[in-house]
């Protein structure tokens, strides 16, 4: 294909169809741990960028947090120029290999874009993912120029998208950066939570290392509270602090039974097979239940990651018990498909009422009962209400409970003087991501709850910007 | 990178090492723990501080080689390094003058104990340390609990020192010579504990024990270590380690302690199959 080819009026453009992501077969990927995605090819990838129609006020891009430049970095694609599409995508984004895997793009930049009105609207998100993908395969990944350095310091708590994001921001705008993780590896949720199968561990590694390329220092085993408080980082000469330590507290139901062997929050279960490395056991030493008969409670992200996890790690049965119905479970799209293509079965308006343990304490049977929708609540989602005496129960030898996570307290209890709300999120300025104590500046799961990477990412960038200002301003 | 700087082996399956880490030493308190991996395709482990040496910017760890992690710990030397040290981890013990106190340790937990017998007697406690283990030489920290000025007793399996049975007669022969316990802190092996726990509960006698659950992160993300005290589900690794003895669930703790051991076992078995590092 040439460049040249490029020149077409929209009507030819919205005549394109979509291109569809090429994937590894249901069947055999339910069985490996490899990308379930394999990327687009440059053919494809051309093709479906030029479906967009360049806008002049293009409506895609409000919906990204990150304020990627989106029409412009597709036509560099159209335009054959890949390298030059990745290094727009980086001017805004720090992760956009990332980003292009885990975004619900149909609730951010796809969701509002114009073409889908008529047609599929464009696959922003599989044309990130090509061209931070090429970049990486094709070595392109020069040093950027960065300003003078300012000679100010910033901390950054944590080392998930919310961290990294800032990180990545305030060291291009010429400030030297140390980021924290209480972890032995930086990465958050993308290297504890999401599975290998979506997120290949080493895309976040080359990710955070083109970071580390503009001189953002990265220390492990740093859980901030304990080993230093924010106080202490001041002291030895940090001007400004951004927290991003997420909501790594998992929720459990409060039913009883929760407590029996095989029995797992979501967040343990996959941080023993991603972080861990469980699924390669016993080459890894970490252990984990290979149920045959498991059942996911939820219907989330981490839902969704789980039992495709538990069925990758042989289940013969993986199910997804979930208190509403299918089309509110709140998972990305595209996982839900997958899941479902790879045999997950979704049991929808069910709630588990106890969970029942054999002599030994692990658990066999989890007792149940139907739902059905009443009245929406606050969420504008409507109100599950259980079904008088439809209790049944489902065999099991694997539960793993994914409903959601509150914030974990350890920092903001070590630090009294930043005001977090009744749920424990840390309450910030919504321009500036500032925190009640000056200097201090927060974002990502930890102020919204279990939100989004990208949202993360967004809050990152708003307060590197708000920290920029306030270091510059400062006298030191 | 966490170079060890001194290796003292304390009895034949325990071992006190010296390594560097320099975010723990001088924010740590007794009763808090690290978490450990010795290299990219370890599992993480959880060890109480024992001691620290500003001085070398270094913490003392002492392992008894019970599982393949441990037994692979006690056979790296000076010199080597461990990957990993993540601290200090969990709730300080709580340290006041309660009177009389005794603190009570079963096999390694004995290492464990001795900080906090330390800080008790520094609190102005009148100190005793009941220790137990198998046989002799399996003893360990007696002078040292000595040399704080901690009156110890002594207990055996099989009478080779100190009393013969368990150190819960000997807590029981110190209440009938009439000495009036006012505070107990156990940590060992659940079933002392629990047996501990079982002895002070009809004495109405404040007991505290640290629980050695399974963990992971040990900074409360994931719930591996969660154990039921007082009817409530507790993360050991946020909320403890150091529980009411009095309050905790030791039948669901110790089920939970084992869900692993097929894992394990071949984990053993492989470890010393692949070249007998372990001695
Ligand atoms: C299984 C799972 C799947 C998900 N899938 C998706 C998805 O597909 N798409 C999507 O957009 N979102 C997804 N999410 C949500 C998304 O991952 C989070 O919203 C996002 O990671 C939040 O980013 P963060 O930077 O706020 O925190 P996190 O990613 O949670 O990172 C916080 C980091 O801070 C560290 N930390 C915590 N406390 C301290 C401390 N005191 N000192 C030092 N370090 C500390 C932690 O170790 C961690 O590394 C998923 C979540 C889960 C759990
Ligand atoms: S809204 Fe759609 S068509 Fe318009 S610029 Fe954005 S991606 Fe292109
Ligand atoms: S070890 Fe993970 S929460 Fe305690």
């Amino acid at each position: 294909m040439s460049a040249d080819e490029n020149k077409l009026n929209i009507k030819e453009r919205y005549q394109i169809p979509t291109q569809k992501m090429i994937e590894q077969d249901p069947g055999e990927r339910s069985r490996n741990f490899k990308q379930v995605n394999l990327g687009y090819t440059e053919e494809l990838a051309i093709q479906e960028a030029r479906r967009c129609i360049q806008c002049p006020k293009p409506s895609c891009v409000p919906g990204c947090p990150v304020e990627i430049n989106i029409p412009a970095f597709i036509d560099l694609i159209a335009r054959l120029d890949f390298i030059g599409a990745a290094k727009k995508l980086k001017e805004s984004n720090s992760l956009p290999a990332v980003c292009g895997r885990v975004c619900p793009q149909e609730k951010q930049c796809q969701g509002p874009c114009v073409v889908g009105k008529k047609a599929p609207p464009v696959a922003i998100g599989h044309l990130e993912r090509f061209a931070a993908d090429y970049e990486i395969e094709h070595g392109g990944q020069e040093k950027i120029e960065l300003p003078p350095p300012t000679g100010k310091k910033a901390a950054i708590v944590g080392a998930g998208p919310g961290g990294l994001s800032a990180a990545g921001d305030l060291a291009k705008m010429g400030h030297k950066v140390t980021v924290f993780d209480a972890l032995h590896k930086p990465g958050g949720v993308l290297q504890y939570g999401i599975p290998e199968f979506r997120l290949p561990k080493e895309i976040v590694r080359i990710e955070i290392e083109a970071l580390e390329r503009l001189g953002v220092e990265i220390i492990c085993n740093a859980l901030i509270g304990k080993c230093k408080t924010l106080d202490q980082l001041f002291a030895e000469g940090y001007d400004s602090i951004f927290i991003g330590t997420g909501a790594g507290l998992p929720n459990f139901m409060g039913i009883p039974g929760e407590n029996l062997n095989g029995v797992y929050s979501a967040n343990e279960f996959l941080t023993r097979s991603n972080l861990m490395k469980a699924y390669l056991f016993p080459q890894y030493d970490t252990p984990i239940v290979r149920g045959k008969n498991v059942a996911v409670v939820g219907g989330g992200d981490s839902a969704m990651d789980a039992v495709r996890t538990a069925k990758r790690l042989g289940a013969e049965r993986a199910i997804i018990v979930y208190r509403r119905s299918f089309k509110e479970m709140p998972a990305r799209a595209e996982e839900k498909h997958h899941a479902e293509e790879e045999g997950v079965e979704f049991m929808t308006l069910i709630n588990p009422v106890q969970f029942i343990g054999d002599e030994k304490g692990w658990v066999k049977r989890m007792e149940c009962l139907k739902m059905e929708l009443g009245e929406p609540d606050s969420s504008g989602r409507r109100r599950p209400v259980p079904v008088e005496g439809s209790n049944f129960f489902i065999e099991v030898d694997t539960v793993i409970i994914a409903v959601g996570n509150s914030t974990n307290p350890l920092l903001t209890m070590a630090t009294p003087d930043i005001k977090v709300n009744k749920w424990g999120n840390i309450e910030v300025d919504p321009v500036t991501q500032a925190t009640s104590k000056p200097g201090v500046y927060a974002g990502g799961d930890i102020v919204r709850g279990g939100a989004t990477v990208i949202l993360a990412m967004g809050d990152g960038k708003k307060a590197a910007r708000a920290m920029h200002e306030y270091m510059m301003k400062k006298k030191s | 990178m966490h170079k060890i700087l001194r290796k003292t082996p304390l009895s034949p399956d325990v071992v006190q090492f010296e390594v560097e880490a320099p975010l723990i030493y001088n924010s740590w308190r007794p009763g808090n723990f690290i978490i450990f991996r010795i290299h990219e395709e370890g599992e993480r482990v959880p060890l109480t501080i024992a001691d620290s040496n500003p001085g070398n910017k270094s913490i003392t760890i002492i392992a008894q080689g019970i599982g393949k992690t441990t037994k692979h710990l006690n056979t790296l030397n000076e010199g080597d390094y461990i990957q990993d040290i993540i601290g200090p981890l969990g709730n300080p013990t709580h340290i006041e003058k309660f009177g009389t106190a005794v603190v009570m340790g079963g096999g390694v937990g004995t290492a464990e104990a001795y900080p906090i017998a330390k800080a008790l007697k520094e609190a102005g406690n009148k100190m005793y340390a009941i220790i137990g283990a198998r046989t002799k030489e399996l003893v360990i920290m007696e002078k040292e609990l000595q040399g704080i000025g901690v009156d110890v007793r002594v207990s055996t399996d099989d009478g080779s020192h100190g009393h013969k049975g368990l150190v819960t007669e000997v807590l029981q022969q110190l209440i009938d010579e009439g000495v009036k316990v006012d505070f107990v802190l156990a940590i060992g092996p659940l079933p002392m504990m629990r047996a501990v726990s079982e002895l002070t509960g009809k004495q109405n006698i404040t007991t505290m024990v640290s629980l050695n659950s399974i963990m992971v992160d040990g900074t409360g993300m994931c719930g591996a270590c969660r154990v039921t005290v007082d009817g409530k589900t507790k993360f050991v690794c946020v909320d403890g380690p150091e529980f009411d003895g009095h309050k905790v669930d030791y039948k669901e703790l110790g089920q939970r302690q084992r869900i692993y051991v097929d894992q394990e076992k071949e984990s053993m078995e492989r470890f010393i199959h692949k070249g007998g590092r372990c001695q």
